[in-house]
């Protein structure tokens, strides 16, 4: 009878340690959220949530031409995930397994460049590949060759994508390859295995669980990018986030905004829940 | 002694008849200017199972990494069959480790781990499940076990899938790296003798490694005995026991006494420790000083002085039970024996008590160093 007595007090002690922490979320994370969601619904050019809820903003992304801007940020980020994997993985396996004592050294200098504002970052590379700037005008006072700059093309949107989300894919995969037992590399090989067969049937499978960690992470920071296009690309392409950003300052429609926001978190948890599905973490880990 | 000497001379007879498999000509590994493994001379013969034994550090893994084509030797011969192997890589040598962490794949089942040799051989699917539920059988594995994720089987388990994929390999010989050590007393010893069942059945040449000389004892045709990248003496598990070449053998034997002796005439050996003299059977070819080694069974409590070759009065300081047998410390001194006896239903000894123990003269095994 004492024990029912206590547990119709309420709260576990477990929930009420926990407490502190879910107000937290609850008005930190996840307010911020519905209220966003809840503006999608919004009629257009409103700054309240007392009017009815109505679908026009969804009815005017579908009938209208976002496809094209959110075309590029899917496309972009994914050219950005398959480029960062391709240069990645060699330098996680170097620091994993090569490079030895020198490994902190190179991970310190990987890690430099995030405690300066990306857009600082970026900037930089401007001075660089600018007409008369670091590499150009190098080249024109040295050599006398005069390039056109590559500023403001499709290429160096990518490339400035790909070298601020370098760390993300790089920091995951380098523990993925980290945690593959070196001995399961030499059996594999003792067995009869080459170099590639070791590295397609022991290497590549046993560091998912941190190569898709990397792909993930970089993929959503990536289709989230919109410095890159506006300041390496010029408005050669136009970003979603970046029309998200001008429907809620310029053209002071927050629904709009809120509505192309909740489609991208639609499209973008899709996928990334499609990936986990397929590979399934746990499973990879071990864990069941 | 025993009756060793007939079934060593049997023992031999078969090993000499089999050609070399392996032989190893002043093999040596250095990682600057330490010799891990110092210039080792050894034949290995076809369907031997010989294990090299001696403790940590002593480069037993290095040396049996270099024969499985890990690591690179410094100088000297591997020869496999005739044919020196020492440039040919790991997974062209027609040899199998299995390693003392087993090294199984993690991401794979049971069937597709002993399955893996056979598939990057290009053995298609339906042969290489048959080879594999063979070996299930071989190994006493449940056939169930096919589709068993390797990490929800018990360390038992593991042991004999990870002897499994390497047997479905079908290498010319079998290493292993200490795959004992991590397992415990009861269950190693049921694979010890399992391991010793699959060496018969298979023929195959197998190349053990151990810290533990009784895991070595068990299973063992022949021994190597190593220490600081040498090896100290090779023979089969009778001639190391029996004739144990120096102190670091004897000693590595487990519980044996070692009294540092010199030599004092021919059949007496002096003991300083002791200011005493003891009788011996032989004294080695050219033995100055160095120990003399009485194995613990040989001693035993006597009642007169006379009752054996070598007397001494002591004081019992305590015993230890070993399953069948009882171990005895002695006190004579400043010195501690040990004495082993099997247990019996009335035992007089009680602790404190002064006792005579001896043993006689044929006993005492003569070792230089």
């Amino acid at each position: 009878m004492a024990a029912l007595h206590e547990t119709g007090k309420g709260l576990s002690q477990g929930a009420r340690n926990a407490l502190p922490l879910l107000i937290f979320l609850l008005v930190g994370f996840a307010a911020p959220l519905l209220a966003v969601i809840a503006y999608s619904f919004m009629p257009e050019r409103s700054f309240g949530l007392v009017h009815s809820p109505t679908l026009i903003n969804y009815a005017g992304i579908f009938t209208g031409n976002s496809y094209i801007s959110f075309g590029w940020s899917l496309s972009f980020a994914a050219f950005t995930v398959c480029i960062l994997a391709v240069v990645c993985y060699p330098i996680a396996y170097g620091l994993s397994r090569v490079f030895g004592r020198w490994a902190p050294l190179l991970t310190l200098l990987f890690t430099i460049p995030l405690f300066v504002s990306e857009n600082v970052r970026l900037y930089g590379w401007i001075l660089f590949f600018i007409k008369n700037g670091v590499l150009l005008g190098t080249l024109k006072s040295w050599f006398g060759v005069e390039l056109e700059s590559w500023l403001f093309t499709r290429g160096m949107v990518l490339l400035g994508m790909v070298y601020v989300y370098l760390p993300f894919m790089l920091f995951p995969m380098t523990l993925g390859v980290s945690m593959v037992p070196n001995e399961t590399r030499e059996a594999a090989r003792d067995l009869g295995a080459s170099r590639f067969q070791v590295f397609r049937e022991v290497e590549l499978p046993l560091s998912m669980p941190g190569i898709m960690i990397g792909l993930l992470l970089t993929f959503v920071l990536a289709v989230g990018a919109i410095a890159e296009a506006k300041v390496l690309g010029g408005q050669t392409i136009i970003p979603i986030t970046h029309d998200i950003e001008i429907a809620f300052t310029y053209a002071q429609n927050w629904p709009l905004g809120a509505a192309l926001a909740v489609l991208l978190m639609i499209v973008v948890g899709t996928l990334v829940l499609l990936v986990l599905k397929r590979f399934d973490l746990d499973a990879i880990l071990g864990r069941r | 002694m025993t009756d060793w000497g007939d079934s060593l001379t049997i023992h031999k007879d078969r090993m000499s008849k089999r050609p070399p498999i392996l032989q190893l000509k002043s093999l040596t590994k250095s990682f600057g200017t330490f010799n891990a493994v110092d210039g080792i001379d050894l034949d290995i013969a076809e369907g031997e199972f010989f294990t090299i034994v001696g403790p940590s550090g002593s480069g037993k893994t290095t040396l049996i990494r270099m024969l499985a084509g890990m690591e690179q030797a410094s100088s000297g011969d591997i020869i496999l069959s005739g044919t020196r192997i020492n440039d040919m890589p790991a997974n062209k040598r027609p040899t199998c480790m299995v390693f003392q962490s087993l090294a199984l794949f993690p991401h794979r089942t049971v069937g597709e781990n002993i399955e893996f040799p056979l598939k990057i051989k290009g053995v298609d699917p339906a042969k290489r499940r048959t080879r594999a539920l063979a070996l299930l059988d071989q190994l006493r594995l449940p056939q169930n076990y096919y589709g068993k994720s390797v990490l929800r089987c018990s360390g038992g388990e593991r042991q004999r899938v990870a002897l499994a994929r390497a047997l479905a390999f079908d290498p010319q010989i079998l290493f292993f790296d200490e795959p004992l050590s991590a397992i415990d007393y009861k269950l190693r010893k049921t694979l010890e003798k399992e391991l010793k069942d699959i060496h018969r059945e298979t023929g195959k040449t197998f190349v053990y490694i151990t810290h533990s000389l009784e895991e070595a004892m068990v299973m063992s045709d022949r021994i190597g005995v190593m220490r600081a990248g040498k090896l100290v003496q090779v023979g089969t598990p009778n001639e190391i026991y029996s004739a144990p070449r120096d102190k670091f053998v004897s000693e590595f034997m487990g519980d044996v006494n070692v009294i540092p002796v010199s030599m004092n005439g021919s059949r007496k050996v002096t003991a300083d420790s002791f200011d005493k003299e003891f009788a011996v059977a032989a004294i080695p070819e050219a033995f100055s000083a160095g120990h003399l080694v009485i194995r613990p069974e040989f001693i035993r409590f006597v009642d007169k002085a006379k009752d054996a070759d070598n007397v001494l009065e002591g004081k019992l300081y305590n015993e230890y039970a070993l399953g069948s047998r009882i171990q005895y410390q002695v006190r004579v001194g400043e010195n501690v024996f040990i004495v082993e006896k099997l247990r019996q239903q009335s035992s007089t000894l009680r602790r404190d008590q002064t006792v005579l123990i001896g043993w006689d003269a044929k006993d005492g095994i003569l070792v230089t160093g």
